[in-house]
């Protein structure tokens, strides 16, 4: 027994433990035994498989859960749809009543699912009581605030359906809320997989829910690994995915969903970089690190991972932060006083120690603290590498555990360098007490969330979510709600102004007359702003319906792609022009269709088999379509979102780099520049792929897009084989999004092929009437929101 | 001195955590106050001070927790008492007399307090009556508007007129950080204080409107820090003013444990200013030992 007379000597912390009494009670009201949470109620997994849920700090079991199958993931899925009609037609202010309650709910019984869910994770209850459990709260009253706003603030969208959510095991609760609650607010049913690892939490909140009066089926709750994920992926009746975890389980799901029409959303892995510049605030850095890296014993998505300090001051960085690890505390989650708490399982413990031994192998010099950690449960050091180049595997890698590896720079570009030398995009955090420095670098950084000065912050009001392979789609914020909705005019699409493409055909006449004939035309492709003959020198006869040769285009292929998505990468300073001048150049180009309205009209009616009369209207829509977006290149804001802190987190809308565009062929000219005009305004730029039985009009646009000072590259077509060229792009690595308008089948292999990737995917296989796709759905689909947050106050 | 920075922002989230990051409990709970005591300036500096609530604040400062509570927490043999007694130059004489044979220091507060706008002769001259009527302390307060100026040269050589007349003397540096603006003033100010000879450096006279706050405590402790590897001089750290209650001296002490480290968690290098603190930590105290909630009036009264 220690004494106080001793203790006032040492001056030594002692044990602090939040009790688990209440938490236990609440697992032997259920027997430790849940089966699945499916239409209100709980019910015996069908196929009577089970497993233990392990407390990780202790080892012991916490309780024993469903590995749901086939028919509880069908029942669950039904119990979905079966509440979806009356959920989705409750007034917004009935739905905000439910969210309400929800987030009422979640506060009144905090402390019972913050030591749940301390137990289930083995992160430290200072972590759940503080940051998890207050911010499901907040998401819950966040997005109670859409429910309520949704007939005004999204005019015109309804719900996706049922939605399939599967979430992960490192913030259990509060992936769960960030999932449920724009789910909800939008008016979809839910079924919900919580991780394998941690599903106690996810299961509270159902029972609490359902006790807060939401209507059975609304909320189902189905336990298992990831056979039960595949199986909610999978299912025919399942309207979206959403889905927080790996890069490479997201990658399987991308392919598993492609072609299927599901609506898909993906957070995934990251090595996010936490920049220091040689005028920051070292002492606060030091603590910056330990939110990075160091909070939730590193297993954190956005986790900063990756330090890169100023050459100058690596020595001085990384002295205080040795000195800082002596004095992180590592122990039994439910202490009060420890800064870590236990890694959430063996396969993850090892997994880190594979990784960090790889990292000496490779040569890095490890540092740990002199304390040891427990050794009743799974624990692991804090621990940070320095001596890393950018070539070494820990480098690379998305360690999730607490691992820091070190990398200098000598300036700031070389800084943003290292920072995008990754295939990942999630966060980054950057610090300096140079304002200039700071505004300057934070957009040049691939990735969806910017922190200046602070790292780890979230919160409902702003959007979260990656750049690149780290997913797509956004969670929180105005932003996030429209993962969870749809337009409800999808239905009634394609009924006015129905064009269909003429049948291609293999005969061709061949025009001849005794008058002077028309000089040749030779189309070739435009790349790079030049119009430049094919890789190899075949060319495709287009044909009018009437079998009428109406001239050759080039024949594009994967060579030609490559050049041109390099011309496109070329061009990126389009992306940092003013919104003033793309305006002026796309209202350059309108000017320059304009004069040329009728001959454009004849090619398209040539190709279409009709008269010019009957397509000038759609030459005029282009013009006007042009002018459209010509007006948007500079109002298409971001925002300010209302963020606790004090500070500004600012929405920017950014391009999302380069993309591939393949047109619809019912439009040969609108749906090229309904789909080309937004894309361009906001900054992307892309490789077009025409209409390939009709590309006439975008091939005798090369001269339009010469004459309207585009600048080269930024505007790239390829004619061909479209099915094939835009499968290329889908699987090009360097190119950032394709859409594809076309057919079910080519769209699925543009989806599946995204994969290698994970490039954002936009795919329509249902006609849809041109002559009304325009405006802010269009420049959603060509924008990704980098949130940035700047705390401020001196 | 003015490349120092210091994020306000990171700062105030650090402090805010310190206190969420740790706790003590139980036997360390009662033991980190029995050492929060013997970190105690025991002060009293009100315009109605007489001979008589000094004499009173000199006993109190002896035997500051009653001695029935000492002994269930087998605490006698560690001889707890408070670090010093605070007063006015007025009282330094009476408090020194009653103090006599207890080790306990007085200490004075002087040069103008609180404003220090007092001519400079005058504030020198004062130090010099405090430490001849047997002050073996002295907390000085700086011309803030140096501060405010950024003539760092002439807060330096201000302090080296005061530490110069403190002789022997411990000098408590107080910067009034209330008074500061921003906490890069703060970082400035405690830098300069600690190269022109402060012993301590002391967050404030209680007087302004905004006194010892968690963030300033950070960057006080954080320059300290750096001053000692920079220099291996150790000095020492007072925050006062506003601190009333057992749990804001037990997040002091963790600050301190936390930014500093243990060989600051001693009254030759940590200090509190207070008086009606320790009447709450007895209450603690008593709660420790009997289980059941004190009543202030069960402790023998400041």
């Amino acid at each position: 027994m220690t004494t106080v007379s001793e203790i006032f000597k040492t001056m030594a912390y002692g044990p602090a433990p939040e009790s688990d009494k209440p938490a236990l009670e609440w697992l032997e009201r259920h027997g430790r035994a849940f089966g699945v949470f499916v239409g209100g109620r709980w019910t015996k997994g069908k196929n009577g498989d089970a497993f233990d849920v392990i407390n990780p700090a202790t080892t012991a079991p916490l309780a024993r859960v469903t590995q749901a199958g086939q028919a509880d993931v069908d029942a669950a899925v039904a119990a979905a749809r079966k509440a979806l009609p009356a959920w989705s037609a409750l007034p917004g202010h009935a739905r905000a009543r439910h969210l309400y309650a929800l987030a009422r709910a979640v506060q009144k019984h905090a402390r019972l699912l913050a030591v749940l869910e301390s137990l289930d994770n083995g992160k430290s209850i200072r972590e759940t009581r503080d940051l998890d459990i207050p911010l499901v709260a907040r998401h819950f009253y966040h997005h109670a605030g859409w429910a309520q706003l949704a007939q005004s603030e999204f005019a015109g969208y309804g719900p996706v359906g049922v939605v399939g959510q599967i979430v992960p095991w490192n913030f259990p609760l509060l992936m769960v809320a960030w999932k449920v609650a724009p789910a909800l607010a939008a008016g979809n049913t839910v079924v919900l997989k919580p991780a394998e690892f941690t599903p106690l939490t996810a299961l509270c909140l159902a029972e609490l829910a359902h006790e807060a009066g939401l209507p059975a089926g609304v909320l189902n709750v189905v336990t298992g690994d990831g056979r039960t994920g595949e199986l909610i992926v999978n299912h025919r009746d399942v309207d979206k995915i959403a889905f927080t975890g790996s890069t490479e389980v997201g990658r399987i799901i991308r392919k598993a969903t492609a072609g299927s029409g599901k609506k898909l959303s993906l957070e995934l892995g990251g090595k996010s970089p936490f920049i220091v510049f040689d005028d920051a605030d070292l002492d606060s850095v030091v603590e910056g690190v330990v939110d990075a890296i160091w909070f939730n014993q590193g297993q954190v998505c956005c986790a900063g991972s990756r330090l890169l300090v100023h050459e100058g001051m690596a020595d001085r960085l990384v002295a205080k932060l040795r000195a800082r690890m002596e004095k992180l505390r590592v122990g039994p989650s439910l202490d009060k006083a420890i800064d870590m708490g236990a890694i959430v399982a063996p396969v993850q413990l090892e997994r880190i120690r594979t990784l960090v031994s790889r990292g000496v192998e490779e040569g890095a010099t490890l540092w740990q603290p002199s304390w040891a950690c427990p050794t009743d449960g799974y624990f692991y050091p804090p621990t940070l590498f320095t001596n890393v180049s950018p070539a070494a595997t820990i480098a690379q890698v998305e360690i999730f555990g607490p691992v820091l590896v070190t990398m200098t720079f000598r300036t700031p570009a070389e800084a943003v360098e290292l920072a995008n030398n990754t295939p990942y995009g999630l966060a980054a955090s950057v610090w300096t007490e140079n304002v200039n420095l700071a505004l300057d670098v934070a957009p040049k950084i691939k990735a969806g969330v910017v922190w200046i000065n602070c790292t780890n912050l979230f919160d409902a009001a702003s959007g979260f979510g990656g750049y690149r392979e780290s997913g797509f789609g956004r969670e929180g914020g105005k932003e996030g709600m429209w993962e969870y909705l749809q337009q409800t005019r999808n239905a009634a699409r394609g009924t006015r102004n129905k064009r269909r493409a003429p049948v291609p055909r293999s005969d061709f006449r061949v025009p001849r007359s005794n008058q002077v004939p028309p000089i040749d035309r030779t189309y070739k492709l435009f790349i790079g702003g030049a119009q430049v003959r094919p890789d190899q020198g075949y060319s495709r006869k287009i044909l009018a319906p009437s079998g009428t040769l109406l001239g050759e285009v080039a024949d594009g292929n994967r060579k030609d792609i490559r050049n041109a998505v390099e011309a496109a990468h070329a061009a990126a300073a389009w992306a940092h022009t003013s919104g003033h001048a793309r305006g002026q150049i796309l209202y350059y180009i309108a000017e320059n269709l304009a004069v040329r309205a009728a001959e454009f009209a004849g090619l398209v009616g040539a190709m279409a088999g009709q008269g010019e009369a009957s397509v000038r209207e759609e030459v005029e829509a282009a013009v006007a379509r042009l002018f459209s977006y010509a007006a948007w290149a500079d109002k298409y804001d971001g925002a300010v979102h209302q963020t606790p802190i004090r500070g500004v987190t600012l929405a920017m809308n950014e391009p999302i780099g380069v993309m591939g565009i393949a047109c619809p062929d019912e439009h040969p000219l609108l749906g090229l520049v309904s789909l080309v005009a937004p894309a361009v305004a906001v900054g992307n730029t892309v490789i077009v792929v025409p209409s390939e039985t009709q590309p006439l009009a975008a091939t005798e646009l090369y001269t339009v897009l010469e004459a309207s000072d585009v600048p080269a590259g930024v505007i790239n077509i390829i004619t061909g084989a479209k099915d094939a060229l835009a499968k290329v792009l889908a699987e090009h690595d360097d190119v950032d999004a394709v859409w594809y308008f076309g057919n079910q089948a080519a769209g699925a292999e543009v989806e599946r092929a995204s994969a290698g990737n994970m490039k954002r995917t936009w795919v329509e296989w249902d006609p849809r009437d041109w002559m009304e796709s325009e405006g802010r759905e269009f420049l959603r689909q060509a924008t990704q929101v980098k949130n940035i947050w700047i705390p401020y106050g001196e | 001195m003015r490349a120092l920075r210091v994020n306000r922002s990171a700062v105030e989230r650090r402090a805010a955590t310190i206190p969420t990051r740790r706790t003590v409990k139980k036997e360390w709970q009662a033991a980190w106050l029995l050492r929060a005591i013997t970190c105690i300036d025991l002060t009293t500096l009100q315009g109605d001070d007489t001979t008589g609530n000094v004499l009173r604040l000199c006993a109190k400062a002896r035997r500051p927790v009653r001695h029935d509570l000492i002994e269930a927490l087998g605490a006698a043999d560690l001889g707890i008492k408070v670090g010093a007694v605070c007063v006015y130059h007025a009282f330094v004489s009476a408090a020194v007399k009653a103090l006599e044979g207890s080790g306990i220091p007085v200490a004075a507060v002087s040069t103008g307090f609180p404003a220090g706008l007092n001519p400079l002769p005058q504030r020198v001259d004062e130090i010099r009556a405090s430490v001849a009527a047997g002050a073996r302390e002295i907390d000085v307060v700086i011309t803030r508007a140096y501060a405010l100026t950024g003539d760092w040269e002439a807060l330096y050589d201000e302090i080296r007129a005061f530490r110069d007349a403190c002789g022997q003397a411990h000098m408590k540096v107080i910067l009034g950080t209330g008074d500061l603006a921003t906490l890069g003033n703060v970082a400035r100010a405690s830098q300069v204080a600690m190269m022109a000879g402060a012993d301590f450096i002391k967050t404030s006279t209680g007087k302004e409107p905004l006194n010892a706050t968690l963030p300033v405590g950070v960057v006080m402790t954080r320059q300290i820090r750096d001053y000692a590897e920079r220099t291996g001089h150790t000095v020492g750290f007072k925050p006062a003013g506003g601190i009333r209650k057992a749990k804001q001296a037990l997040d002091w002490l963790i600050l301190i444990k936390e930014e500093l480290g243990d060989r600051w968690l001693r009254n030759d290098l940590f200090r509190l200013g207070a008086s009606a603190l320790l009447t709450d930590i007895e209450r603690q105290l008593e709660h420790f030992v009997t289980g059941r909630y004190s009543a202030a009036h069960r402790h023998p009264m400041v």
